[in-house]
Formats: C-alpha cells, structure tokens, sequence
C-alpha cells in the first residue's frame, strides 16, 4: 500500500485535462414504477477514476449499468435522460448497444468467468471484434495488464473456473481488457476479495488510468479514497456529492455526504 | 430422561422415514427390472450376428433377421431429429431468453399441448399432410410425424436448463460486445449443452419405439429399402406384426426386436453422452 500512497504523492496535481469521457444529463432509470435513479447529472473525466459510494440500495449499480446499457436485457427497467459518450447520447434511436458495450467495458461484483479455458476467456472478446493480430499476443498483453501473467502464464489452457477467486477476478478484468475499452465499469471488483488479491487489483486500477478511464463502484471508503480522483456520492437515487476525492472525503459539503463518511448511517 | 426418549423417537422415525423412501425407490425401478428381466429372458436368444445382417424370412425358414427394420429405424429417428432438434433447441431457447414476451406465453402452451396430443392423432395429422397429397407411403412421411412429437420434449428441456445458465455469464458476454443472439449461441447453448444433449436423448428414446404414428405414415415393408420416398420398416412396426403372427418362431423373433430396440436406444444415448462429456473437457470451443 505504501509504494501505491507514494507514487499518489510523486504524482503532479492532475489539473483537468478537459475532455469528458461519459457524461449523464438528468439521468432517471426506473424499475416498473420504482424510481431507481432521480435526475442524475454527472461527468467523467477521461482518463480518471471515478468512484461511486453510498449505501445499499441507492442506486450506484443502477448508474453504473446505465453507463454501457447494461439495463436493456433487465425486462422492467426504462431510462429517461441522456447519457453523452464520444458525443452522442448512448439511449439515442440510431445507437448500437453492442457496440457501446464493446467500447465500454465491465467488471463485476463477482468474478464470472466462461466455463472455458483461461485463454480462451481472455479471447474470446477478441475473436469476434475483428482482431487481425495473434491472439496469444492479445491474452499476454491483457494479462499482464491485469497483474495475472506471471501467476498464470504456465496454465493458460486449464479452466478458469478451478481458479481462486483473486484470480478469477484477474482473469475477468484481462478478459474485459483484451477488447481495448475506452471506459471499464467496475462494480464492486474487489467485494469477495482477501485484502492481497484487493491491493493487487487497486494498484491495477492505478495503473490502468494511464490508458482507460475507470468507474469504480465501492462500498469500502478507504479503497475509494485510495484508488479514485473523484468521488461520488449517492444517496437513494440522488447524486449527492461529485467532487476531488481528497475534498470529499476530509471536507464534505453536503451533511448527508458528511454523515455517510464519518459512519454515522450506512 | 425426557431428552432421551424424544431422541430415540426421532431416531426412530428417520430410520422409518428412511425404510420407506428405500422402499418407494426399489417399487419404481422394480417394473422396469422385471421389464428388462423379461425381455431378455424372451428375446435374448433369438438375437444373433443373423437378426442384424439378414432380412426377415417366410415361416419355417430359418436365420431371418430384422436388417431393414433396424436400418428403418436408423433412418426415421435421423429424419425426426433433423426437424425436432433444431426447431426444439431454438423454442426452447426463445422461451427461455424472451420469457415473459406474450408470444413465449403461448408458444410455451402449444408445446403442452402438443406433448399432450396422443401420438396416434399425430400420425393421422402426418397422414393427411404429408401421405395422402403424395398418394403414398413415405419414410418421410414416418420421419416427420416422429420428429413432430420431439419438438416439444426438446423446447421443455431446452428452456429449462438454458434457464439454469446464470445471468452473470450472459452479462459478461455482453460487456464484451457480444449482441444477444452470438451469446446465446457462444455462451448461453454450450453451457447448457449437457442438459440439452439429455432431453434430446429423451426425445429420441421416446419416438424410437413409437408404434401408432407409424402405421399410416411410414407404413412398413418387407423389403429392404433406404429411400426417403418409399415406405420404410421400423422396429416396433415390425414386433407389432410379428406379435399378433401366430407363430411361435415370428413371437420369438418379436422378442428379438424389443431387446434390439432397447439396446438401440441404449446405445445412442451412451454414445452421445460420451461425445458431449468430450466437448466439454475440451472446454467446447
Ligand atoms: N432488476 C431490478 N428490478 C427491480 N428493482 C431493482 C432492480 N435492480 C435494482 N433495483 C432497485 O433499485 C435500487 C437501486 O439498486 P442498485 O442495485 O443500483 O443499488 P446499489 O447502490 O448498487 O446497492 P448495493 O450497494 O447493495 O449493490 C434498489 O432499491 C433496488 O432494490
Ligand atoms: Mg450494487
């Protein structure tokens, strides 16, 4: 954790480098008539990590899958509002989902690896998006990327799924690499996780701003102060508070945010 | 004192509850041992290298077999499952992925229906279609109204094990940039694909001994033929004639043909048992 803290600190103040990766306009997301998501309006910057806190249930997962229409396929749930990305709104009538969700990435809470080999988890977002390259160059890259190469590189042909859980959840966000996303959504990726596979994957993160931007949902604070430029805070459907993350958390402006990071409800 | 006289009535009890549970067991599977006991006892004998290889011969002659019934069989099980299996993975598919669409709802109802029809009416639906038009009797014609009767077994499975895929694996897919129909064909069918392979296994085991939608399609013949246009032989169209025969040689060769047509089946499901648990070793890709 330290080396982490340290190259924060070595880090220049990031001053905004003004381009926006996704953006949302009055976002509302409903299930039936439950109003999940009220009139959110947020930005991400590119290249940054954004992290969404609150407590259970206000809605962090909601906004985070209505960023790559991850939503569509649930039967119930509609979207009023805009959601901009590379200047278009994603819900618009002429926009392909597939290809939105190609560019936008995800992470789940719990490690889903494909019934196959590690290899072929890895590519299988390859295979289909038209990479011309050699795919074992492709996995070795995303790999790497993901902080699993040198642990898994002599068993890329067994099943992920005998795998740990860090593991699995390494291999995941390799897999979730290996198409070269613009943006990678990550909900909760470090929840059913020991604290060394947690640091492993927060340092990725880190590391990973360099390329992508990342939105991170997280119920643990201290990983959102650790990882994130920014934090937001949500609270039953609303956007609370969006700001620095070292603003945030040591001078809130909001009472409700304040009461949140100082643990008195949650 | 208390504690232990309630202790040693659930003991008790379990060990009843047990008894009985083994009990119920050993009465299922009992008419099905007493089923294969007979039949072999009957059969067994009459089954030789000649009942595969030679065709059926007049009475008195002897080392007839059964080699266009079972090459009939062959034939109209393929037939039906080249229209029953596709068509059923993909109903049972769609209802699996578009559950509550109004559409699934009765498509869901008319594969009851269907799995309810007796097979019989199924055969005089066959014959009206696809017999009487042509003027004929056609293998095609047996092939088809067997794989009619498969369509439903096939959905039903097919929808409950697709159903058993969790919802976290399709979502993975789809944050890759997978449309849904390529992840349910690359995710969603091979995951599933043990259960399927099983219901189609059931689907076919249960049109291979179908008698009744046979007897005005396919029809029966005596000679050898491989024709789809021609009527065909069939097993158990076979051991339904000889059985109402009133020789003790055609009864006996009957008996043959039951033994036959299980071990068939028998056969077909080991088979391809054995090449699915190969795929997914493979890690079916
Ligand atoms: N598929 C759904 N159908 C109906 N309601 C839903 C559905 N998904 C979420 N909700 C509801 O929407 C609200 C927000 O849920 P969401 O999953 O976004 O919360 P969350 O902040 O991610 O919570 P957690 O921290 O527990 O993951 C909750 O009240 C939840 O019950
Ligand atoms: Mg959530």
């Amino acid at each position: 954790m330290s080396d982490l803290a340290q190259e924060r600190a070595l880090e220049p103040a990031r001053a905004a480098t003004g381009t926006t990766a996704i953006e949302t306009e009055r976002l509302s997301v409903f299930y039936g008539a439950k109003e999940a998501l009220k009139q959110v309006s947020i930005a991400i910057p590119a290249r940054e990590v954004v992290a969404f806190i609150g407590p259970s249930g206000c809605g962090k997962s909601t906004l985070l899958r209505s960023l790559n229409r991850m939503n569509d396929r649930v039967p119930d749930a509609r979207v009023q509002g805009r959601v901009l990305f590379d200047g278009q709104d994603i819900y618009g009538p002429d926009v392909d989902a597939v290809e939105i969700r190609r560019r936008i990435g995800m992470v789940f809470q719990r490690a889903n690896p494909f019934p196959k080999s590690i290899f072929d988890n890895v590519a299988f977002g390859p295979r289909i998006n038209g990479y011309t390259g050699k795919l074992a160059d492709v996995v070795e890259r995303a790999l790497r990327q993901a902080a699993a190469w040198d642990e898994l590189k002599d068993r890329l042909r067994q099943s992920a799924v005998g795998l740990s859980g860090g593991q699995q959840q390494r291999v995941c966000i390799a897999r979730a690499l290996a198409v070269e996303p613009e943006v990678l959504l990550m909900d909760e990726p470090a929840s059913a996780l020991d604290p060394i596979s947690t640091q492993q994957i927060e340092e990725l993160i880190y590391a990973l701003k360099q390329t992508l931007t990342v939105v991170i949902v997280t119920h643990n604070m201290q990983q959102a102060a650790r990882v994130s430029d920014r934090t937001a805070f949500l609270y039953m459907g609303e956007l609370v508070e969006y700001g620095a993350t070292q603003e945030l958390f040591t001078r809130p402006t909001e009472p409700r945010t304040e009461a949140y990071i100082t643990g008195r409800f949650g | 004192m208390k504690a232990t006289r309630l202790q040693l009535r659930r003991k008790l009890t379990g060990r009843i509850m047990g008894a009985l549970a083994y009990l119920a067991a050993a009465a299922a599977v009992l008419p099905l041992l007493l089923v294969f006991g007979y039949l072999l006892l009957k059969g067994a004998s009459s089954v030789n290298l000649d009942f595969f290889l030679h065709m059926p011969r007049p009475v008195g002659v002897p080392g007839g077999g059964m080699a266009n019934a079972i090459i009939g069989t062959l034939m109209l099980v393929g037939v039906a499952s080249l229209l029953g299996v596709p068509i059923g993975i993909g109903a049972g598919m769609y209802l699996a992925e578009h559950g509550n669409a109004p559409l699934a709802t009765s498509v869901r109802f008319l594969a009851d229906v269907l799995n309810g029809l007796p097979s019989i009416v199924i055969g005089i639906f066959a014959w009206q279609l696809l017999v009487r038009p042509v003027g004929h009797f056609s293998a095609a014609a047996g092939g088809i109204a067997l794989g009619l009767m498969m369509i439903p077994t096939v959905t039903r499975t097919t929808e409950e094990m697709v159903l058993t895929v969790p919802t976290a694996l399709r979502e993975a897919a789809l944050a890759l940039g997978y449309a849904r129909w390529r992840t349910a064909l690359r995710i969603v069918l091979p995951t599933a694909l043990g259960g399927v392979i099983t219901g189609v296994l059931i689907a076919v085991a249960r049109v291979a001994g179908e008698t009744a939608p046979l007897l005005f399609t396919s029809l029966g013949n005596q000679f050898w033929s491989v024709s789809l246009t021609q009527p065909i032989s069939a097993i158990p169209l076979q051991v339904f004639n000889y059985a109402i025969s009133a020789y003790d040689e055609l009864h006996a060769q009957a008996w043959a043909g039951a033994v036959v047509l299980i071990a068939l089946v028998l056969v077909i499901s080991l088979g391809a048992r054995a090449v699915v648990g190969r795929g997914f070793a493979r890690g079916n890709d």
